[in-house]
């Protein structure tokens, strides 16, 4: 992971991102690279501008200044379906499923932009349809599968259970067949063991699938124990960024969340010097 | 008379103008379920769909007109031809109208107060009132009588006093096709599956690679074709056509949305044939005059007890 610097390793190339809400900073002026195959954590206080930064990089947000590059393409201008259908999947902090629908369907329409058959076809039920159709249920099984929820394909997604419709999120959001993952805050509200389960999940999708995962996450178990690097925002800017070691020793770090350390006299060689 | 045939006959009836009914019905509920707007202007574009039939019927068959007019006789062959384009040419002038009317006059107020979208539909309303005006005149003009009125029941030979026409018939055999193709197409289709989506959570579909604005227009399309269909076909059943019938039509097609459960599809279909036996059987068991208050007293008592209307959700269940 650490040697390839080839520009072609980079999969989602971010400089200088920033939005602006009236007077307040959200983001601001974020450089941020995910390479190929990399599962980088995005972390922070409350309101530091993750989800904010999220939002931009799916297109939901318009930036105010900075560009966001994918797969070599810079997404500016384009609109969160054609972001989509470019290949960025990405899951909700708080979950958006399509809950009237079966879990098969929320997984089929998450496919959407990979499949071709005009409305003529569908109806006609013209046998190339049939084909397509056939191989999407198949492949939204495979998913369902994967995510272990395929006993349930046709129940309702709203009445499934909180962690199962995390799980149910992150099959619909493979469905389109990305190349990179944006999962904000997929452990949010899960159970020791539930956690533990979806950090093999996301690994195994990394391994399977071979994307990229960007994840935004408050339980450091899961950002330590998945993330081969971090990156650390705090009040829309970016504080720190390494392996998750370097950023755990960090002061900036430490000082954001934890605040900053009451100085007593003495305390300065005791530190060894911080300046 | 037989009391019980004349049970039968408005329920005919009732099922006839119900399956309208339910046409235009289903224009309300699909921009309501997809936007969350009613579109006050729905009715109108019924309206011209009407009008735009008749100037259709008229340009192709100018001639046979004046041959068929007022005698109850068979249709002579071509009609069944111009009927057709008029009815495809009619979907297609109101499913573009409808498109137009949301490009213009909806879309950029999507994101603005819920109340701007419902303003500019009453001043689409307005306008196209007008353009009805314009186009055929204020008073009420008299539809091509292209579909006979022969009692199919005494040509089976069976005396009684019921009468099914070949006009009953004929609203079924345009209403019911479009109406099952039209679930078909919401049920079967991906971009029936797009629709369904966007209706539930916006942003999530266009997260799934769904074009939102795209989708939305489609919407508009399919209402505006079932409403170009039933204007047609209710000035063929009525022989009669003004520019005032937007508004009529339109008041009970929204109040069956509203009563089978507004964003619902089902409870339009349901709504839309309720209202119609509803407005048949106090047609003939009360008074005509009796009807509206029998039709919106009914739609008060429903919401009363069941404010999301007979089949729809409650908004808790929607979030």
């Amino acid at each position: 992971m650490t040697t390839s610097n080839a520009s072609g390793d980079v999969v989602l190339d971010v400089t200088g991102l920033t939005k602006r809400f009236g007077g307040l900073v959200a983001v601001d002026s974020v450089d941020f690279q995910v390479r190929r195959r990399q599962i980088v954590s995005l972390i922070g206080p409350n309101g530091a501008g993750k989800t904010t930064f999220f939002n931009m990089v799916a297109g939901q947000y318009e930036p105010s200044a900075g560009r966001v590059v994918f797969d070599g393409k810079s997404l500016h201008g384009l609109r969160p379906h054609q972001i989509t259908a470019r290949g960025i999947g990405r899951t909700f902090q708080n979950i958006r499923l399509f809950t009237n629908e079966t879990l098969l369907e929320n997984v089929l329409v998450g496919m959407h932009s990979r499949l071709k058959s005009g409305p003529l076809a569908s109806l006609l039920r013209l046998p190339s349809q049939r084909r397509e159709e056939g191989e999407a249920r198949e492949k939204g099984m495979a998913l369902l599968h994967l995510v272990k929820l395929d006993q349930y394909a046709n129940e309702a997604a709203g009445n499934l259970p909180y962690g199962m419709q995390r799980r149910l999120e992150m099959a619909r959001a493979l469905a389109s067949e990305p190349q990179l993952l944006l999962l904000d805050e997929p452990t949010a509200g899960m159970n020791p063991q539930e956690t533990v389960n979806m950090i093999s999940l996301i690994r195994r999708v990394r391994d399977e699938f071979g994307v990229a995962v960007l994840l935004i996450e408050h339980d450091m178990q899961v950002v330590m124990g998945l993330s081969e690097r971090v990156t650390v925002l705090n009040y829309g800017q970016k504080i720190a960024e390494g392996t998750p070691l370097d950023v755990q020793r960090n002061d900036n770090v430490i000082e954001a969340y934890l605040g900053r350390r009451h100085k007593r006299p003495g305390d300065e060689e005791a530190d060894g010097g911080t300046h | 008379m037989l009391t019980f045939e004349y049970f039968l006959q408005q329920l005919v009836t009732g099922l006839a103008n119900g399956m309208l009914i339910t046409l235009v019905a289903i224009g309300y509920t699909l921009v309501y379920g997809i936007v969350e707007m009613i579109n006050f202007a729905h009715g109108d574009v019924f309206m011209l769909g009407a009008f735009s039939s008749v100037t259709t019927l008229q340009a192709l068959g100018a001639q046979a007109v004046k041959r068929v007019a007022n005698k109850d006789q068979p249709p002579i062959p071509e009609t069944y031809l111009w009927l057709v384009v008029a009815l495809i040419t009619s979907m297609v002038f109101c499913a573009t109208l409808n498109v137009l009317i949301e490009r213009l006059a909806y879309r950029r107020l999507r994101r603005g107060s819920r109340m701007a979208p419902l303003i500019s539909a009453i001043g689409v309303s307005f306008i196209l009132q007008n353009v009805g005006i314009y186009w055929k005149g204020v008073s009420p003009i008299n539809f091509p009588r292209y579909i006979p009125q022969i009692d199919l029941v005494k040509a089976f030979g069976i005396d009684s006093f019921v009468r099914v026409t070949t006009k009953d018939v004929f609203v079924f055999v345009v209403t019911v096709p479009l109406v099952i193709a039209l679930t078909l197409f919401i049920q079967r289709t991906k971009l029936g599956k797009a629709m369904r989506a966007t209706a539930q959570d916006r942003d999530a579909a266009q997260l799934m690679g769904i074009d939102i604005n795209r989708t939305i227009a489609l919407t508009f399309l399919l209402g505006g074709a079932l409403a170009g269909a039933a204007g047609l076909v209710s000035g063929l059943y009525n022989n009669t056509a003004g520019f005032q019938m937007g508004f009529s039509y339109g008041l009970n097609s929204f109040t069956a949305a509203v009563l089978g459960g507004i964003g619902n599809l089902n409870g339009a279909m349901l709504g839309g044939v309720f209202i119609g036996i509803l407005g048949a059987m106090s047609d003939g068991y009360l008074d005509a005059r009796w009807t509206p208050v029998v039709i919106f007293g009914t739609l008060n008592l429903v919401l009363i007890i069941r404010p999301s209307g007979i089949l729809g959700q409650d908004l808790a269940e929607r979030a």
